[in-house]
Parts: structure tokens; sequence; C-alpha cells
């Protein structure tokens, strides 16, 4: 059943729509969760006025890892921006090195060869798969069940093992080039990586018996933090956490890019659109990227081009234009806004994290009303990542 | 996305219409169209998905582009509405009675580019910067190289090289 929370205690609204709270009432208190907290995802923190153990109002605060990287890239080559954009976002930096070389290739005219393409899906399957493991392990750790964290980050070492020897980087891969991709796929990639991939499989089922049919996990999600189908829309709500509510925004099938019209899945869609459902959109979701990745690895061709021809990546100018890229990682749509202006460095590249609506405006309206020790297993549930917000 | 253009142009007096892809166009318009544009392309044609709302700087033309870039969900389309602002006092009206999210959006222009959104909620409040005091950052003419210089101290022993130079002699060691 879903949360009643008691309006008796509401604070009143001032005439200009703010809350009338009197701290010296003792009625109210003012808690930071975050910077340092472990309900806290990543460097953000969020201001919370509790009445009792109830928020009635929740600021959103990050700046604490901001690193400029928009201005960085302003004065920086096409190739030099290359190894910076992964940096963006830490647990699936691939995203942003797809989207920015989608985005200068587009730019440029360049077409980057079927090969490549079929490698970079790979990779951003594979990242995505990374992502929801470390995603899970948040969810169960912020509802008390630290033992799941430490199988996903396992299952999800195993994956960094297949990254290490395709790429030869763990964490930021810097492989997908704008033009191609760096390199082929080393001999037995296939066969090593079924075997993580069914080691993924079966910490899921263990993951599935103990997180989701876990008592304690249902009673404390299901109801709790819904997303009303209605705000979707002016609060740019996308990725799974739109679909857990039955609206069918997938990037991959709504504009598809690279080998995706050639794979065959869905939108897993939810209905309930609560902290329950959006984790099992994303449990089903993360074994949907098992299985594209095991028919990426089927249907790839054997060989093929890395890369299209470029320029000379020293002297390598891109005529005045502009265009947006998007893809669909583990949080919803991520895109790159690029302009050139004929010059030899990017007039203004501008990231669009999922995280910057979900983290922001929507939570701050969702968070009211919540109990204090929900706060954390909400903003897990958005799948929300700071860097994403002040690139 | 022409005939939605040329239908739009019947209402409203737009600028050009660049044809990025099939599915992405942008449309320049003059400051004052923005409001009811967006209103008919949200309510009318669908687009209700503001997806970026982003700031250029074109210094040596004086003035600030804004990019409104909106999709549309049914046909998988997007719309980006561009229109130039002056860069002194630089000022355009608030969306965010449109789109909630457009305040952040709004926020963090005003921080980093110094783009007044006047009523937009927080808009005056520190976002990502805290307790700066130079010109917006995000501003062609703020150097980076000199900020970072002035605040930040050398690592004594560290050398730096030109990374093009650098790169030059490591791949035409011979000067080829």
């Amino acid at each position: 059943m879903a949360y009643q929370p008691d309006r008796s205690q509401y604070p009143q609204k001032k005439a200009d729509g703010s809350l009338d709270i009197d701290l010296t009432s003792g009625k109210y208190l003012k808690l930071w969760q975050g910077p340092q907290h472990p309900g806290i995802t990543g460097n953000m923190s969020v201001e919370l006025t509790v009445c009792g153990d109830e928020v009635v109002e929740g600021i959103t605060h990050v700046g604490y890892l901001h690193r400029g990287f928009e201005k960085l890239m302003e004065r920086r080559t096409f190739i030099q921006c290359f190894p910076i954009v992964c940096r963006i976002c830490v647990p699936e930096p691939d995203f942003n090195e797809y989207c920015y070389a989608a985005a200068v290739e587009e730019l440029a005219g360049i077409e980057a060869p079927e090969y490549a393409n079929w490698i970079r899906t790979l990779i951003l399957e594979m990242g995505r798969i990374n992502s929801y493991l470390m995603y899970l392990g948040g969810q169960a750790g912020s509802f008390g069940m630290g033992v799941i964290s430490q199988w996903t980050t396992y299952v999800r070492d195993l994956m960094l093992d297949r990254f290490e020897e395709l790429t030869g980087a763990r964490i930021y891969h810097m492989f997908i080039l704008p033009g191609g991709v760096r390199d082929r796929l080393p001999e037995g990639f296939a066969q090593r990586m079924e075997e993580t991939l069914c080691e993924i499989e079966s910490t899921m089922s263990d993951v599935y018996d103990t997180m989701y049919c876990n008592a304690v996990f249902k009673k404390r999600s299901v109801g709790v933090g819904i997303i009303d189908v209605d705000l979707m829309d002016s609060y740019g709500v996308t990725g799974p956490n739109a679909r857990a509510g039955g609206v069918a925004k997938d990037v991959r099938i709504d504009q598809p890019y690279l080998v995706y019209p050639e794979l065959e899945f869905e939108a897993i869609l939810g209905e309930d659109s609560d902290i329950y459902t959006r984790a099992d959109v994303r449990r089903k979701d993360l074994l949907q990227s098992v299985d594209l990745v095991r028919q990426i690895l089927a249907k790839m061709p054997k060989e093929g081009s890395l890369m299209a021809k470029i320029p000379s990546v020293m002297h390598w100018k891109i005529p005045r234009g502009e265009t947006y890229v998007r893809g669909e990682c583990s949080r919803g749509e991520y895109g790159y806004y690029l302009v050139t202006d004929g010059s030899g460095y990017p007039r203004r590249v501008n990231v669009r994290g999922p995280s910057y609506t979900h983290a922001m405006a929507l939570l701050e309206r969702m968070i009211v009303n919540l109990n204090i020790a929900d706060v954390a297993g909400l903003m897990v549930s958005l799948h929300t990542y700071p860097p994403e917000i002040e690139r | 996305m022409h005939e939605l253009y040329e239908k739009l142009k019947q209402y409203y007096p737009l600028g050009e219409l660049t044809e990025q892809r099939n599915n992405l166009a942008f449309i320049t318009l003059k400051q004052e169209q923005l409001r009811p544009v967006l209103l008919h392309l949200r309510d009318k044609e669908n687009y209700t998905h503001l997806v970026i709302l982003t700031a250029v700087d074109w210094i040596e033309d004086n003035c600030f582009q804004l990019t409104y870039l909106l999709s549309n969900r049914t046909n998988a389309t997007d719309i980006g509405l561009r229109l130039m602002i002056p860069r002194e006092d630089a000022t355009m009206e608030s969306i965010h009675d449109i789109w909630p999210t457009a305040a952040t959006y709004q926020r963090e222009l005003r921080e980093m580019f110094g783009i007044d959104f006047p009523d937009s909620p927080r808009v005056n409040d520190d976002f990502i910067l805290e307790g700066w005091n130079d010109i917006p950052p995000y501003r062609r003419d703020f150097n980076t190289l000199k900020f970072s210089e002035e605040t930040f101290a050398q690592r004594p022993g560290r050398e730096t090289v030109d990374p093009a130079e650098h790169m030059k002699q490591k791949l035409y060691p011979d000067g080829a």
C-alpha cells in the first residue's frame, strides 16, 4: 500500500509559493544527506528539511565534482577531446565516447565502417551490463542488503576483465574513436565472454531470489517513489525511469543507431512506476543486454575495417555546423550537442546526461513526503550520477 | 521536417531552416517568437520533451545563441530552436512554467554564461560554482589558462610540453 503521509504536519505556504519553515520552532530540522554519506549517489548532497521523520523539502546541491569538461574541450582539437569525454561518467563512460564520435563524424561527413559499428554496439551493451550491476549493488545497499553489492561487484569485475582484454583498460576505455574503433576482438574473446555472461546470469538468479523476493525490500519499495506518468515529459524523464511507468521510451528503438536494427529486442516496460518496478525493469534490461551481447557476437562479421579514413588529426578542421546525437544508456537518454565553427576546435560541446533532470527537478519534487530512511532508496532508484550534472 | 517548417511559417515569422538529418532540424527565430512557437510545438505538434537548453557564445558577432531542443516521441523527430540574444545584459524570458526542468538549465546558463532569466526559480543561487567572483566561466573571453596560473601552483620538477609539438616529434622524429 502506498505511503500515506500525515498532512497535518505540513508547513504552510507563503504568498510567493515557498514553504513557511521556521527552524526555531523546534518542529523542523535541517539534515544534510551528503556529500559524504553512504546513502548518496556519488558527489552530491541533498539538503533535507524534516518534520519528525518525514521530509518536507529537499534541495539538491551539486558542484563537488565540477571539472569544466565542456570548457576544456573548447580549447582542444577534436582528437584531444576524445580522452576527456569518457571521464564525464565513471560507471558508464562508453556512451560519451560513442556520442562524441558520432557527432564529430556527422559534422565531418565521415561514416564509420560496419565492423566498427558492431564492436561499438558490443561495447555499449557491455557498459550497460556494468552500469546495471553497479546500480543493483547500490539499490540493495540502500535498503540494507550489503551482500548483494559484493556479488554484483564480483561479476562486474569479470566484465571489467573482458573490457581489459578488449580495450586495454578497465574503467575508461578510450576505444571508440571518431571514425571507428581502436582494435578488433582478441582471439577466443567470444568464448570467455560467454563464460562471463553465464556467471552474470547465475548471479542475477541469486539476486532475484535474495533481493526481489525479499519481503523487506518489497515492503519498502512497492508503492514508494512513484513517478506520475503525466510528469514524464514535463520533467524530461527517460530510460528505465520512464519505462517503469509504461512509457515506451527507448532510443535504441525510437531512433535506431549503430547495428540495433539488426538485433532482436524490445523495450522492457513496467506498470507501477515505483522503486520496485524500476528495479525490476533494470533487472530485465540487464538480462536483455546479456542476450544482446550474445546476439552481437553471433551475428557480427568475422573481419572488417576498423577505421574510416580520417584527416590528419593534428590539422583536422570541421566546417561550421551543429548537431545533436543521442543514445540510450542505462539511465536514459544520453546526448551530445556539438557546434563547430570551421576551426580545429569545437565551438561548444554540451552533454545531456539523464541525471541532469532526474537528480535535480524530479528528485526535489519526489522527495517531499518521503520517510528519511527511504531517501537513499529513492535517489538510487532514479539511477543518478552527479558527474553528468556538472560536466 | 520541411512541411512542419512551412506550417509553422504560416503563423510565425521564422528564420532559416537547417535540416541536419531527416529526423533533426534547426530553426532560427526571433526572441519574442520563442514562447508561442514552443507552446505550439508542445501542444499541437507533440514536441513534448525538452531535451536540452543551452547557449553558444558567438563573441565575434557579440551575441549568444540559445538552443532549445525539443523531441517528438510519436514520430521520433527533433527540432532545435535557435535564437540570438545580445551579449551585453543578456536576458531571456524564462520557460520554467512550460517545462519545470528548464529552471535547472536556466540556473546553469545564468551561472556559466551570465544570461539572466528573470522569475526563474532560484536562478541566482549558486549551482555548480561556489563563491565565484570572476566573469562567467563558459564565456569565450574567460581565459582558463590565466585563471589556472593564478589559482594553482605548479608542482616543482614537472615538465610541460606542447601536445601538438610533442606528437609531431613522436610521429615524425626526422622532421619529415
